[in-house]
């Protein structure tokens, strides 16, 4: 990896603990090249990605710093909920914030009882340790009023934020008035984003910033549809990669990066060039999002030697579905445009939410898939309360389905891999 | 051609040899800290064209030793249908894991399921339950058969069974209804298991918890129906081990890495 640049004079500034970060970056740099770089046959196109994830917290983080004093501001979110569209059309940069490993979670468990998910704990001990970038460079951090766990945990987050905290109200049914409540947060969100920058959102600038996320979307939908392909060109891994380096990059390179990948992943599927032999089972995930450096469950089980070629996942397709139209000459009428498309996702704190199961069951046949894996983060209600209605869906449309309940730690890392064995072995049979 | 299965378990490994689809010998003995010295023992002297490892210790011994692995899952399911060919349904109680495996018509795992991390409700569970109640094994398990009422524990978690336990011997509750207690609440989970999986046709018990006659007694009890038994359920999965090479060649079947 580049070590080039010292960034630390700049983390200093951010008000980073040093020790502990370097302490941090030391874990993540071993761990992917553990699992990500000891892959074969990896696209040139993850090229781009190796890089962005070697300068996640460096060149990433001097953009957004760069960005700042240029007169744009930071927005930090949590969820694919917060509309990315109006933080761009406000001069905002969207990112992502960290939640996807065991760090500081003792210091997490003074404020959080010991049985919340492993996410919420997450974004508590990176703030408490002071060792993630984005948070610090926050102006607006938006904690979106989703599952129990997290709308509670927002109470006592809100006063740890560096910038300013917004709660985004959200409903929990898919109902008329669901979607009422949902307008309200975002037009919530539109004052606040005006507050935070001094820029009003206008026609135009919201139509650009739909037009902008459009385009990585879709780019996203062209990537998993060549995950269909026999032999996969490209390794779930990897494809989770792209898909959890889309809440932290510029979007527009980004978008670029993306197509260049798909572009070779097109001539690969031309020569009949895959990660893996044509024989390898092909797995789904379902279930919970996997944030940065959540690669535990796709890495188990691509070591077994299958290949993970779809998830039906925030981080992966449930949140990357449908796009957002641009008709309309007001922002009034854009914004219900935004309402129509994030109302569509399909995330389990809706009751009832039919249509994830659907959605799973449908990524499963597009991407030839041999099984589902049925992904929850320990204490997470909503999902793990989903899995036996999603599992009994999937079976029924002729698919086995495997239910694993898990965390970021590795003590039960043997235990899952038996689980996974045996579950490749089921469908080899 | 003579195979050897061999099922690297938490607490004890099974070596099962199978010449021509024949079982010819088997052993199990303690394991211990040194998983990899324990086998090199139990395999001294043994001649075989193909060792098939399974269980906890299976991909630790492939990286230092000749052999191939397959799971405890697909292994116990070869090894159960061997002994009881009208098998569909299997409930294995080891020293770390309970599982349950459902089998199609055809004897192939068509669903399975296992517990989590820890290890409530497995044989490790009532081993430690015995030494807090200071009864040898087959005392505990003889204790609990004879018992003239169940003293219910609720807790599943070892650790805090084990104080519950030692709270409820501090109170003066008779010991052997706490033997009782505990059986039933491995058997309790045990069914639970069950009754997620279809129960068609044989049910079978195996792994070192069968050897348990107390909760084969009580779980068939509570499933209201036989369940098979066999005759040496510990090393069942070692059996299937040996017995999913398949070719001349000693191809394997199902085979992971």
């Amino acid at each position: 990896m580049t070590e080039a640049t010292d960034y630390r004079p700049m983390w200093g500034e951010l008000g980073l603990d040093l020790e502990k970060h370097d302490a941090l970056l030391g874990v993540l740099d071993q761990v992917y090249t553990d699992v990500y770089l000891a892959q074969k046959n990896r696209p040139d196109g993850m090229g781009y990605f190796d890089f962005v994830m070697s300068e996640v917290h460096g060149l990433r983080i001097k953009e957004l710093v760069d960005a700042k004093a240029a007169g744009k501001i930071v927005v930090g979110s949590f969820c694919v909920f917060v509309p990315e569209e109006l933080v761009l059309a406000a001069n905002g940069v969207n990112v992502g914030l960290c939640a996807g490993a065991d760090f500081g979670t003792e210091q997490a468990e003074r404020y959080l009882p010991r049985n919340t998910c492993a996410l919420i704990k997450s974004f508590f001990g990176f703030s408490l340790e002071k060792v993630c970038p984005y948070l610090e460079s926050c102006d607006l951090v938006v904690g979106e009023n989703t599952c129990d766990g997290k709308k509670k945990a927002y109470e006592t987050f809100k006063d740890m934020t560096k910038g300013e905290f917004m709660a985004l109200d959200m409903p929990n049914t898919k109902s008329d008035e669901g979607h009422t409540v949902l307008k309200r947060a975002y037009l919530d969100l539109v004052a606040a984003l005006e507050r935070v920058s001094g820029k009003a959102i206008t026609v135009d600038s919201l139509k650009a910033g739909i037009e902008t996320v459009n385009k990585k979307r879709a780019a996203m939908h062209r990537l998993a549809k060549l995950r269909h392909a026999t032999p996969a060109p490209i390794s779930g891994l990897d494809a989770l990669l792209a898909n959890q380096v889309f809440f932290y990059d510029n979007p527009e390179r980004f978008t670029d990066s993306v197509n260049k990948l798909c572009d070779e992943l097109e001539q690969r599927i031309e020569k009949k060039i895959g990660v893996a032999p044509d024989t390898t089972p092909r797995i789904v995930i379902s279930g919970c999002p996997m944030a940065v450096p959540n690669w535990k469950l796709p890495s188990i089980i691509e070591s077994a030697g299958a290949v993970v070629v779809g998830e039906e996942s925030c981080i992966g397709e449930r949140g990357t579905q449908n796009l957002v139209s641009t008709d309309g000459e007001s922002v009034d009428r854009l914004i219900e445009n935004l309402v129509d498309r994030y109302f569509t996702i399909d995330c389990a704190v809706f009751t009832p939410n039919p249509t994830r199961a659907e959605h799973a069951l449908q990524i499963a046949r597009d991407t030839k898939a041999d099984g589902v894996i049925h992904y929850a983060l320990q204490f997470c209600s909503p999902y793990q309360m989903e899995a036996p209605l999603l599992e009994r869906h999937v079976e029924s449309g002729g698919l086995p389905v495997l239910r694993i309940d898990t965390d970021y730690s590795q003590e039960d890392v043997g235990q899952l891999r038996t689980r996974v064995e045996a579950f490749i072995e089921q469908i080899r049979h | 051609m003579r195979i050897i299965g061999l099922d690297i378990g938490s607490r004890t490994v099974k070596r099962v040899t199978v010449e021509d689809g024949e079982v010819t010998n088997h052993l199990v003995v303690p394991n211990h800290h040194d998983p990899l010295a324990v086998c090199d023992e139990l395999l001294s002297g043994q001649r075989a064209d193909r060792v098939v490892a399974t269980g906890y210790g299976r991909h630790l011994y492939a990286e230092h030793r000749e052999a191939v692995t397959l799971t405890e899952i697909r292994a116990a399911a070869l090894g159960a249908r061997r002994v009881c060919p009208r098998a569909r349904t299997l409930l294995d109680i080891g020293g770390q894991d309970t599982k349950v495996i459902a089998l199609d018509a055809e004897g192939e795992v068509a669903k399975f399921e296992m517990n989590d991390r820890c290890a409530a409700g497995t044989g490790r569970f009532l081993e430690v339950m015995a030494t807090a109640l200071s009864y040898p094994m087959s005392d505990f398990v003889q204790a609990s058969r004879e018992a003239s009422g169940s003293r219910s524990i609720n807790a599943m978690c070892t650790v805090f069974a084990e104080s519950e336990v030692i709270s409820a011997t501090a109170r003066g509750v008779d010991r052997a209804e706490l033997a009782r207690g505990l059986h039933e609440a491995v058997v309790r989970r045990a069914v639970a298991m069950l009754r997620r999986l279809p129960l068609e046709d044989e049910i079978v018990f195996c792994g070192g918890g069968a050897l348990n006659i107390c909760l084969h007694e009580l779980i068939a009890k509570a499933l209201g129906r036989e369940v098979h038994l066999p005759p040496a359920p510990q090393i069942v999965a070692a059996l299937g081990a040996a017995l999913s090479v398949e070719g001349p060649d000693g191809s394997t079947k199902g085979r992971v890495s």
